[in-house]
């Protein structure tokens, strides 16, 4: 990290460098743009990947913190910061020509800070409707619920998009763009649809049966569980991790657990660290069995989705014995695992093992090699490599596009660092890909779970926690591996029982920002198609 | 040769036939006839679409290792009688902004259509609403009459979804429709007649699909498969396409008038499934044997209509075991399937069907001993 | 009408909690008596409507993905003639809301709930359709879906296991056979309609009755 922190001080001299949990700059707004852009272009290490772009405010500032990766190493990471004082009209430059994946952050951090960003396409609020008064994730927001009060009266959607643009000479120049054209024939699939898992808003112009423009429109179960989390205590901010992508609902836990435990300095007992992988694994098989399910369904194979459905039980099963939950299992907390797991759960586990390979040999025979179903998947919803960084589409879909960008391998948390597995990577970018990838990934975890379920260590499940947690003052980031990518999760304190700021990386997120690209030009059918290979789960982007 | 059947109903409808014409002035007669026969087609349409739904449920229920409905009555059967109820009392909505003579005309024609071409179904011996000698054009005609409800009820409902599945509709009954008349006519250049009830007498000891044998097989499936395309079932459920388009052309639709669209397209799929057993598969003739007449008077104690039922429930089932196993096609590949195969395989068949007729090598010429009539 | 002669296959009147609720809905319905023809018709209707109730699925969040789990392999909803999921509210009877309904869903959902056909019915699934669950205090959750629309069953947990989710749809099968069809008489249903203003004029909307 040398050479950068040198190549850093040549391209912005008065930048401020710190090594702390991460790498850190700290730059004024007017040279963000540049250091961000030279990072991106450096040859030797390109950072190309925009891991998370978090809004912040610091009562003096507004901010901006990119956490930027390389996508040919996943494991170098810098934090760049950057903030404006002026509360009143703050802007900053956008990034969007460098990386697509901050678009949507950026309308994102719009809705939630009011901070602006110059030369950003579209500068429409993201997840907040347009009228929302008030920016919630500030500090002095004031939620008076009069202010914005519920209602239900329908109100006609505007395909009017503001923006702010800076010219050759450097002179702002605020202007509005249509985003449709005035004769195109506009379907709304969702929010209530039954195929865009969840309740996103495709506003889509069709030109006949062919997809031409896709409009993301969001925000539908945004419950504000950021400025929740602000309130909360740590233990009390888990659960909601769980109700982020509830497909992966242990692993997120996992994700919050360790920034917590990374923080604090606790140590996690060996025989919690094994539980919690095994759990996480067999949660990831669940999440793929639950996408594998959706998927077929979306392309009008019924009896396929009940298949998926049905192998998924036997896992909850496992689950409800072990703790009571099927589909949220509360089993992490901080410094070790909620429930010791009970006398046949090495048997159930062992059972479940070879039953499970049965079936994804029945899944090959029933679907996997289906003429109708080639036809639907091969060469559809291209997604290239440059796409999948620019976008920062991680997980199954990330890896159906060649980018080897498994989490657990890069940034080895708890016991991946000592497991042997295999990374699942394709190169054809196609939905058929990422549909393998899931199926084969099954496999994989099948295999983790091997090498674990015999050697879990006795000893105490969970670790000395102090009742009240305190997290040093700092900015924590933890990342793992879910279902659907990588989920991040970034935690400012300022040394109090509340964290100051709470921020997850949502993969599903990524995937969204990229429906529109990828599905440009194919048949409807095949954009419906194309979000099931894609694996999104709405309350993740949400939030 | 004349065999017992105990079961038969023609007898017993002769002697109504009888009755009614001693006792009444013809043109008495033929009403009151005209109307019992109205009433049982109308009654066995509805008692068979609700059997199907039934069954459909429970077929379903089968393949996806569910039960299916098991609640109300022994294993669920009369599931689907509830379900009448619920829609026969349910709201009709009336919905502004849309074309309303067409909106309430649409339904009406999707039933008709299924109503007059399962009137010209011979369910067993003497079991024949209408007996056209052209009946198989008749079929095929008023079968293509159900379209005109399905694009009226995209067209009128002011709703994007149903106005896409209308025109996908569109784009795929008439393409499928041609596969499946030629597939048809296959049959008929083979038997030189069109009028059903002397096609199924033609197949006494030769089902028609021996018979012809390669052609007539070949035409068979491309019926079944065009068949099951004009159904709009899936595979071939790109009209309501659920995933998609929500429910299509009748995501409008509520109480009976998407009860109407219900039932037809459970009686479409019936009356596919009648008429390749008709033409094909020897309609409601028992299994017979030349030569042999104590096999022959054990399968003529079967009744005619249990023939019938029998054959044509194995075709649904089969209809539904596609429809439950494949995914869905896409507009494209579905008009490359019909333009591009079943089109062009359609029209050499018939070719070849022309060529083995005119050469004598039916099953009927080439060996009249063992199957000639 | 007593509680007891209310059937539901498989399980008994005695086994079900909050018969009392039920009673003292049966007494207010039949306080001025039922005639006899219609009130046998209404036996027969109401077997017919309970028996059939197709589900709209407005699923939001994690509690769609238990309600998928109760109509697949394991649970089976077909049992109950329910599996009959309807996507288009148009032929829908019965409105699921499985997850947190938010401010900008809240016009959405009554919209879908206006353009169901009558007679048609509201289950709450899970702690945020009730009440907001773990999201009440935030600023973008509607606390409860009684707020918007009437709910005939609330069915609790986070998310609800399916086993309490047929619970609730036996409950609210049980509700339906109470009812008088013929005469248009209603259980009256939870519904709480805050003040509830049209965003551009700050006028209060009447929220309608609510069937």
């Amino acid at each position: 990290m040398r050479d950068i922190q040198q190549f850093i001080s040549k391209t912005v001299s008065d930048a401020v460098i710190e090594q702390k949990q991460k790498f850190t700059v700290t730059v004024a707004p007017e040279q963000a743009y540049s250091l961000i852009k030279a990072l991106h272009d450096n040859e030797e290490l390109p950072f190309d990947y925009l891991i998370s772009l978090t809004g912040m405010d610091w009562e003096d500032k507004l901010g901006v913190i990119y956490l930027l990766s390389s996508s040919g190493d996943l494991s170098k990471e810098i934090v760049v910061i950057t903030a404006t004082e002026d509360r009143d009209n703050p802007l900053l430059y956008s990034v969007t020509d460098i990386y697509e994946t901050a678009h949507l952050n950026e309308r994102e951090a719009y809705a939630m800070f009011g901070i602006r960003f110059i030369n950003n396409p579209d500068m429409r609020r993201f997840l907040l409707s347009d009228d929302w008064k008030g920016f919630p994730l500030r500090k002095d927001y004031d939620g008076n619920p009069g202010l914005n009060p519920i209602t239900i009266v329908n109100k006609e959607i505007v395909d009017i998009a503001p923006r702010i643009m800076e010219d050759a000479k450097g002179n702002l120049i605020e202007s509005t763009v249509k985003v449709f054209e005035d004769d195109d024939y506009i379907v709304n699939i969702g929010p209530q649809h039954p195929s865009t898992h969840g309740v996103m808003h495709f506003r889509t112009a069709l030109n006949g049966e062919i997809v031409k423009k896709i409009d993301v429109k969001s925000g539908y179960i945004h419950r504000g569980i950021e400025k929740l989390c602000e309130s909360l205590t740590y233990p009390q901010i888990l659960h909601f991790t769980d109700r982020l992508d509830y497909l992966s609902a242990n692993i997120n836990r996992h994700a919050l657990c360790m920034c917590v435990e990374k923080a604090v300095g606790i140590e996690v007992p060996p025989r919690a660290e094994y539980i919690r992988v095994i759990m996480d694994e067999l949660n990831r098989i669940s999440s793929h069995l639950l996408a594998f399910a959706a998927h077929c369904n979306d392309l009008g194979a019924t009896t396929a989705f009940i298949y998926g459905m049905r192998e998924r039980e036997h896992i909850l099963d496992i689950f409800d014995k072990t703790c009571g939950g099927r589909l949220i299992i509360n089993q992490d907390v901080i410094g070790g695992v909620m429930f010791d797991i009970y006398t046949d759960f090495q048997k159930d586990v062992k059972a479940f093992i070879p039953y499970m390979r049965d079936k994804l040999k029945e899944y090959d025979d029933f679907f996997s090699h289906n003429p109708i179903v080639l036809r639907r998947m091969i060469g559809v919803g291209n997604l290239s490599f440059t796409d999948a960084v620019s976008y920062g589409v991680t997980g199954p879909a990330g890896r159906g596009s060649g980018w080897s960008c498994d989490v657990r391998k890069y940034k080895p948390y708890s016991l991946y660092d000592r497991i042997e597995f295999k990374e699942v990577i394709r190169t054809e970018g196609d939905s058929y890909a990422r549909y393998l990838n899931r199926l084969d990934e099954i496999e994989v975890s099948l295999q983790i779970i091997e090498q674990l379920i015999d050697n879990i260590p006795e000893g105490n499940i969970v670790g000395t926690v102090k009742p009240v947690l305190r997290l040093p003052e700092g900015q924590y980031f933890q990342s793992v591996e879910t279902g659907k990518g990588e989920f991040g999760v970034f935690i400012e304190s300022k040394g109090d029982k509340h964290p100051y700021r709470v921020k997850f990386r949502s993969p599903s997120l990524s995937a969204v920002s990229v429906m529109p690209l990828i599905c440009k030009n194919e048949l409807l059918s095949d954009f419906i198609g194309i979000g099931g290979s894609m694996d999104y789960v709405i309350p993740d982007i949400d939030r | 040769m004349n065999y017992k059947q105990p079961l038969e109903l023609n007898g017993l409808l002769l002697q109504l036939d009888l009755f009614l014409r001693g006792n009444l002035p013809p043109f008495w007669a033929s009403l009151i006839e005209g109307l019992l026969i109205l009433i049982a087609v109308l009654a066995a349409y509805a008692v068979i679409a609700l059997i199907l739904i039934y069954a459909e449920r429970k077929v379903t229920a089968f393949f996806q290792a569910r039960l299916g409905p098991n609640r109300v009555g022994k294993y669920g059967f009369i599931q689907s009688i509830a379900d009448m109820i619920k829609i026969l009392i349910k709201e009709i909505i009336h919905i502004n902004r849309v074309d309303r003579f067409l909106f309430y005309a649409a339904p009406f024609f999707v039933i008709c259509a299924s109503v007059m071409a399962f009137g010209a179904i011979p369910f067993g011996q003497g079991l024949q609403a209408v007996d056209f000698n052209i009946g198989i054009v008749y079929v095929l005609a008023v079968s293509s009459l159900g379209i005109i409800g399905v694009l009226l009820a995209g067209w009128s409902s002011n709703n994007k979804y149903s106005m896409i599945g209308a025109m996908r509709s569109g784009a795929q009954f008439i393409s499928y429709e041609l596969s499946a008349a030629f597939a048809l006519m296959t049959i008929v250049v083979m038997t030189g007649t069109m009028q059903l009830s002397e096609i199924v007498e033609n197949q006494r000891y030769a089902w028609n699909i021996f018979n012809g044998h390669i052609p007539a097989i070949v035409a068979f499936v491309i019926y079944l498969i065009s068949g099951h395309a004009e159904t709009n079932r899936a595979p071939f459920d790109l009209p309501e396409a659920e995933g998609e388009l929500t429910a299509g052309y009748h995501t409008e639709y509520s109480g009976m008038q998407f009860g109407f669209y219900y039932l037809a397209e459970y009686l479409n799929m019936f009356i596919i499934a009648a008429i390749a057993t008709t033409v094909f598969l020897g309609g409601w003739m028992p299994i017979q044997i030349k030569g042999m007449d104590a096999f022959n008077q054990i399968m003529w104690y079967i009744p005619s209509y249990v023939w019938f039922i029998g054959k044509t429930a194995v075709l649904v089932f089969i209809s539904l075991w596609v429809r439950w196993s494949f995914p869905r096609l896409r507009i494209d590949l579905l008009l490359n399937l019909e333009w591009k195969y079943l089109l062009p395989i359609n029209l050499v068949n018939i070719l070849i069907m022309v060529l083995i007729v005119l050469a004598g090598w039916t099953l009927t010429d080439l060996f009249p001993i063992l199957f000639g009539n | 009408m007593d509680v007891k002669d209310i059937k539901i296959k498989g399980l008994p009147a005695e086994e079900f909690k909050d018969n009392d609720t039920l009673q003292s809905y049966i007494d207010q319905l039949r306080a001025g008596g039922t005639p006899l023809v219609l009130g046998k018709l209404d036996e027969v209707v109401n077997w017919g409507r309970s028996n059939s109730l197709w589900p709209l699925a407005f699923a939001t969040s994690c509690c769609g993905i238990e309600f998928m789990a109760a109509a697949a392999a394991h649970y089976d909803l077909a049992r109950f003639g329910m599996e009959v999921t309807r996507n288009s509210p148009r032929q829908a009877d019965l409105m699921v809301v499985a997850g947190t309904i938010v401010n900008k869903m809240a016009p959405l959902l009554r919209r879908v709930y206006d353009q169901m056909a009558e007679p048609k019915y509201v289950v709450a699934m899970g702690a945020c359709a009730i009440s907001g669950g773990p999201f009440v205090n935030s600023y973008h959750v509607v606390s409860g879906v009684d707020k918007i629309i009437p709910v005939d069953v609330y069915v609790p947990g986070c998310p609800p296991r399916p086993e309490s989710l047929f619970y609730g749809l036996l409950q609210l099968q049980r509700k339906v056979k109470v009812e008088n069809f013929f005469e248009q008489r209603h259980i009256v249903r939870p519904y709480n309609p805050e003040t509830l203003t049209d965003p551009d004029t700050g006028e209060t909307i009447d929220p309608g009755t609510g069937g």
